[in-house]
Formats: structure tokens, C-alpha cells, sequence
């Protein structure tokens, strides 16, 4: 069964439609590359997928285990945070906030946050602050938080956005790597058509023409866009 | 020396000044506590202007003779604090404007009807005494003391209860909202917990002041410390230090209780950008 299954979703906002008749699913070990223009309804997408938003009409199932708030959710940084006096293991345990019920984070909280700071290789910044990181060690921290609210399904806004190209490439090999060696499934928003290109399985592409399928069917449709121009 | 000390023994002894400690003590933990909060979200600025509505509110009060000001004051306060601060989260451009028209309103048309209709005789110095609290905290009565007591423990046992889901959404609303937090209701709390903390600082300091008890030790700790709990444990005992120490030099050197607090914390944030300056290099 699949993991997130979308049944002719309407998607808006004060209601006006920004997306319509979208029917897509995710399996386990996916890598969905959503891609779009400005304004095609990514965020609200998004946002619908994590059940801060609902949909004017259609469906969002969880399937195979996954709910609806264990979902990683890896958002694009806002203002607040890039000054914020908090180390990184405090954000990190942060992520553990939706899966405890009692007021302080306990035994099992701790060590899940301590396992994800060890995966990203954080270990040297835990006692750090978070401002004083660089962009691409802030982006590594708040994976790490992802990390701690889900273990199957990681959802990343545009996780690249305002990286150098050394950084960019090292985010996408560790999103490579929590897909392909840890089987966690990866929706991802992005920009980067190449990147969507190289590393997805799937692809979703809204906005005008909505688009799903495979890389390779959305490789191949792109050739025929570039024979038609 | 030793004559100061006598001196402050012989002021201790008055259970007048004892009371205003307590309070004093209280509230600026809850204060600190709040502010730091507050300024990481960006509403610094509402403490003004909710002390300035709150000013509003109480000179209605006044004029209304009313026996007890709290009642009157504390409601309107909370209810211009749920309207704020939900207001900002929806419509980002009105935040700003709609604090500082509240804020301005509530001082001209307090202003107005204490003239309109004087309670008493000294206009002036009653006005003189909401903006910049005087000596308020010294004739604070008994019921007065015990309900600034239990709303500040109320709200210690909140933070505390509260504090890593308050964490998760000053860090991250959205990421909070998606993994199950009501993020509106911490909202809804920030915000009534504020209007409570601003009330009964004014007693303190007075509603021109109050918002310098928010922000100061939240600030300061900010210059020296990195980490969350460390930031915050910081405010609260540097706040507490500050007003303490501002209560008891206004008894001892005869100045206003308001400033001499408020001195006390601006000396501070100077002293921790030094210190934060040295950590570094």
C-alpha cells in the first residue's frame, strides 16, 4: 500500500483554486521531486500534505504505517530563526515535541535526537549555536530535527535554497543517502530541475500541465519538449 | 557602608517593603521569562503597547471610581493582547501599525477623560504615577500582593509546564503545527499570559516602563549566552537580580522605584555586551 495516497485534489485559499484534479501516490523508498513555477500551489501542497491546510475537495490517505503528523518536515528557514540563541542539540530534541505527551522530553527522546545528531555527523556542533552555523550546517541540524518526528517520510521545502554549490551538493548527498541507504521516502520541493533530474525516482510537476510519473518518463517528456521548441 | 546597611536592615523590618520585594521578585521572573519569547517572535514592541492600553483602561477605572482597578484593567488588557497578537499572525503588514495605533489611542483618550473628569484633586500627579509607577509598589495592600503571588506562580508553573512545546513554536511554528502542536492556542496563551505579566508590572514600574522589564533581560542573556535554557535561566535571574537591586537603591537614595529599576537593567545589558564582547575574542 502506498504511503501517501492524493485522490483528485482541489487545493486554494480563501477560495480561490490554485491546484485542481491532482491524483498522485508516494510508495515507500520514493524520491518525489515536486517541481512547478512560483505560485503553481507547491506550498499549498504542501502544507495540505502536513494537515495545516485542507483541501477544497478530494483526499489525502496515509497508508503503510505512516500518520499524519509523523511526517519529517524539513520547512524553508524564516527570519527568526537565523538569529536565534539555541544550540543544536536543543533544536534537534525540538523535533521529538509531536511524540511526547509528558512535559519534559524523557529517556527515549534524547537518545533518538542523540542517534540523528550522530547520522548528520553534528556531533561536533551539538553545544553550538545555531547562529553561528553556516547555512549548510543550519540546513543539517533542521534534517536532524525531521529526522526525530518521523523515521519513514521526510517532506523538504526547497532544502538547497540560499546554499553555495558546495553545500548544495553535499545536502543532496545526504538526502541521497537517507533515501537509498536508510529506505526513508523523500518528497521533496524543489527549484533545481537538474537536481530533480539526477536524483528522483518520481516526479511531480504542477502548474499548468500537472505532470506524475517516473524520471524516466518525465526525462523523456522533457526531450520532446526540446524537439518541439 | 556599614550605616547603609543598617539603614537597609531598618527598611526590611517594614512589612511594606517586604511585600514590595515579593512582588518586585515576581514579576520580574515572570517578566524575563515572558520577554524572552516575545522578543525571538519579534513583538517586543507589545508590551508598550499594551501598557499604554492598559493606561487607557485604568484611567477609565479612575473615573468610574472604581474600588478595585484590576478587574476593569486586567480584561481589557487581555482581550487588546488576543486581538494583537492574533491580528499579526494573519495579516503580517497590520502587526506593527495596529500596536502602535492602539498604543497612542489608549494614552490620548486616557489622558482625556482623567482631565474630562479628574478623580481627584492632582491630575498630574496621578498621571505621573500610572505612567512611571511611583511608589505604587510600596502601598501595594494585602489582596494586592496575594493575587500579583498567585497569577505570577501561575504563570512560572505554565512556562515551565509548557516550556519545549514554547520552544518548538518560537523556533518553528510551522514545523511545530505539523507535528501536532495547537500552535494557535500557545498563541492565544503567549498572549494572555503578556496582558496578566503587563497588568501587575505596571504596579511595578509603571506603563511606560514596563516594556524595558520585558525586553532588557531577554536581550542581555542574548548577548552572552548560546543555548535556549541558558538564555532564558539567564533573563530570569539577571531580572530578578536587576530589580531586587533597583527596589532597594530607590529606598535607600530616595528615586523614583520605576527608574531606578529600569537604570538598573539598561546598566546591565551594557555590562553583558561588554562581557559578550570578551567571550568572543
Amino acid at each position: 500500500m502506498a504511503q501517501i495516497e492524493c485522490e483528485d485534489l482541489t487545493l486554494g485559499y480563501e477560495g480561490k483554486t490554485v491546484l485542481s484534479h491532482l491524483t498522485f501516490s508516494v510508495e515507500a523508498g520514493d524520491y518525489l521531486c515536486i517541481v512547478g513555477e512560483n505560485g503553481s500551489g507547491k506550498t499549498t501542497l504542501m502544507k495540505t500534505l502536513l494537515g495545516l491546510c485542507r483541501p477544497l475537495s478530494g483526499a489525502v490517505r496515509f497508508g503503510d504505517g505512516v500518520k499524519k503528523n509523523e511526517i519529517g518536515y524539513l520547512p524553508q528557514q524564516t527570519a527568526v530563526q537565523r538569529d536565534f540563541p539555541a544550540s543544536v542539540g536543543e533544536i534537534v530534541l525540538s523535533g521529538c515535541v509531536g511524540r511526547c505527551r509528558t512535559p519534559f522530553y524523557g529517556k527515549k527522546e534524547r537518545a533518538l535526537a542523540e542517534e540523528q545528531i550522530e547520522r548528520l555527523g553534528l556531533l561536533p556542533l551539538r553545544d553550538r549555536c545555531y547562529r553561528e552555523l553556516s547555512g549548510g550546517q543550519q540546513q543539517r541540524a533542521l534534517l536532524a530535527r525531521a529526522l526525530c518526528a518521523t523515521r519513514r517520510l521526510l517532506l523538504l521545502d526547497e532544502p538547497v535554497a540560499g546554499l553555495d554549490p558546495q553545500m548544495t551538493e553535499e545536502m543532496y548527498a545526504i538526502v541521497e543517502e537517507l533515501n537509498r541507504r536508510h529506505g526513508i521516502t523523500v518528497l521533496m520541493i524543489t527549484h533545481d530541475l537538474a537536481a530533480a533530474r539526477r536524483y528522483a525516482t518520481r516526479v511531480l510537476h504542477i502548474g499548468g500541465e500537472i505532470f506524475f510519473g517516473t524520471r524516466e518518463e518525465y526525462l523523456a517528456r522533457g526531450k520532446e519538449g526540446e524537439n518541439r521548441d | 557602608m556599614t550605616e547603609w546597611l543598617t539603614r537597609l536592615g531598618e527598611y526590611l523590618a517594614i512589612p511594606m517593603v517586604r511585600r514590595a520585594l515579593i512582588v518586585g521578585t515576581m514579576i520580574a521572573l515572570c517578566s524575563a521569562l515572558l520577554g524572552v519569547t516575545l522578543v525571538l517572535r519579534r513583538f517586543s514592541f507589545i508590551g508598550d503597547g499594551l501598557s499604554h492600553t492598559a493606561f487607557g483602561a485604568l484611567a477609565v477605572a479612575a473615573v468610574l471610581h472604581l474600588s478595585n482597578e484590576m478587574l476593569l484593567v486586567l480584561p481589557v488588557t487581555v482581550l487588546c493582547a488576543v486581538l494583537l497578537l492574533g491580528a499579526g499572525k494573519n495579516k503580517k503588514t497590520s502587526g506593527d501599525a495596529s500596536v502602535a495605533m492602539l498604543s497612542v489611542g489608549a494614552m490620548a483618550f486616557g489622558y482625556l477623560l482623567l482631565n474630562l473628569f479628574p478623580a481627584s484633586g492632582n491630575v498630574a500627579g496621578d498621571v505621573c504615577s500610572s505612567l512611571f509607577g511611583s511608589t505604587s509598589i510600596l502601598t501595594l495592600s494585602r489582596t494586592e500582593v496575594a493575587l500579583c503571588v498567585v497569577l505570577s506562580v501561575l504563570v512560572l508553573a505554565a512556562f515551565v509546564l509548557l516550556y519545549r512545546r514554547l520552544f518548538a513554536v518560537t523556533f518553528d511554528a510551522g514545523f511545530a503545527e505539523a507535528s501536532g502542536v495547537h500552535v494557535g492556542f500557545y498563541n492565544l496563551l503567549i498572549a494572555v499570559v503578556s496582558a496578566v505579566i503587563i497588568v501587575l508590572a505596571m504596579n511595578l514600574v509603571g506603563s511606560l516602563l514596563v516594556s524595558a522589564l520585558l525586553i532588557f533581560p531577554a536581550l542581555s542573556a542574548m548577548r552572552v549566552y548560546r543555548s535556549f535554557l541558558g538564555v532564558t535561566v539567564c533573563a530570569g535571574i539577571l531580572s530578578v537580580v536587576c530589580t531586587l537591586f533597583g527596589i532597594l537603591a530607590s529606598i535607600l537614595f530616595n528615586t523614583p522605584v520605576g527608574a531606578t529599576v529600569v537604570a538598573a537593567d539598561v546598566l546591565a545589558y551594557f555590562l553583558f555586551v561588554l562581557i559578550g564582547r570578551l567571550k568572543k575574542s
